[in-house]
């Protein structure tokens, strides 16, 4: 298991994040629309032709999607909200974690605090994520600041060599 | 009505060595008794997950085609599915439904809405380029080739008996050899 504590207050570049996206190899982006990353993230990255956006209707869809592509050995990145990862708990646990399938997910904490530590959070939704990843023996990084967005391209390296699921916590809006 | 044997035999005639099937439940442990092959791809993880685990098949590996044998009461559980295979509109998925109005893995306990639900008509509306149901198998058996040498995305529906409560062993399914037995005879390009 691994854990990283945030940088503090430096913002978050999305242009930077999706580098990191683009330059981790990933094809294809499977996404249900989050506020966190909506304009920093989702909206730029529908406007790439690579990787491909698919937009899907329930997170725990993009979970079998992403499964389905780490099979043929083409790189998929789920982004979602904290609330479908929550909602798509059985299908992390069955297919990421019990088939051991690089299942990379960024996953935007809704209402968290900007440079509150995610356990330390107001919102009983946020403080509970990091603990049921815990459980889960998901590995899990905090993206919080500009500090922070190197991580993420060695997260998926590590996902993919390891064949194991990730998961990319954006604590606060991307510019 | 038919019966899911003689449904998945006409069926298996039309399949080549280099199709992938994702077959759930009941439906797998009958399949891979008529047409065991390493492209039969068991393991989906989570109820309801089957035809997109398949959409992921279906954009990775274009070159193939991808037949995803759904259960109704598993498409319940996934219904936004159809959704979502109707836009991305990947030509190379077929998703036939084995409509028996039970889950038949889990007790034999009715679906909700039996009998009423029109699963051909949630994939039309979701956008497949085609749907067909079938009732008869005569007319099953005449038709499946020609559809399966169509652009997808296709949705069939199999109107099937009950093949009554069911007990099997699943670790079969869900065990690791099935899964690096599809793998790797995915990679090897058969």
């Amino acid at each position: 298991m691994q854990q990283h504590a945030g940088a503090e207050g430096h913002g978050l570049v999305g242009s930077r994040i999706i580098g990191e996206i683009t330059a981790s190899g990933i094809e294809f982006v499977v996404s249900v629309p989050d506020i966190t990353t909506s304009e920093g993230l989702l909206r730029p990255l529908a406007q790439l032709k690579t990787p491909r956006l698919i937009r899907v209707c329930k997170e725990d869809e993009g979970i079998g999607i992403c499964a389905g592509l780490a099979y043929c050995g083409r790189r998929a990145l789920l982004l979602i909200q904290h609330t479908g990862l929550l909602d798509s708990i059985n299908a992390i646990r069955g297919v990421a974690v019990e088939y051991s399938l690089p299942i990379c997910m960024m996953v935007g904490l809704l209402q968290k605090e900007p440079d509150v530590a995610p356990r330390r959070s107001k919102r009983y939704g946020v403080r509970i994520v990091e603990p049921i990843l815990e459980a889960m023996d998901v590995p899990y990084h905090e993206i919080e600041g500009d500090a922070d967005i190197p991580k993420i391209r060695s997260a998926i390296e590590d996902a993919y060599a390891g064949s194991h699921p990730v998961v990319l916590l954006i604590g606060r809006r991307p510019s | 009505m038919m019966k899911r044997d003689d449904c998945l035999k006409a069926l298996a005639r039309h399949i080549t060595d280099a199709d992938i099937v994702l077959p759930v439940y009941s439906t797998a442990f009958d399949w891979i008794a008529i047409r065991p092959h390493p492209l039969n791809y068991l393991s989906h993880g989570a109820m309801g997950l089957a035809s997109s685990h398949g959409l992921g098949l279906a954009l990775g590996r274009p070159d193939k085609r991808v037949i995803v044998l759904d259960g109704d009461g598993s498409l319940l559980m996934n219904l936004g599915t159809l959704v979502t295979i109707g836009e991305v509109a990947p030509p190379n998925l077929f998703h036939f439904v084995c409509e028996n109005g039970c889950y038949e893995a889990n007790g034999g306990h009715p679906i909700p809405g039996r009998a009423a639900v029109d699963f051909a008509g949630f994939a039309r509306a979701a956008g497949y380029r085609a749907v067909h149901a079938f009732s008869d198998l005569k007319i099953f058996e005449q038709q499946i080739g020609a559809i399966l040498a169509e652009p997808g995305p296709i949705f069939i529906d199999l109107k099937i008996e009950s093949s009554g409560p069911q007990e099997r062993d699943y670790s079969r399914i869900h065990g690791a050899q099935a899964r690096e037995a599809f793998r790797e005879a995915l990679m090897s390009g058969r």
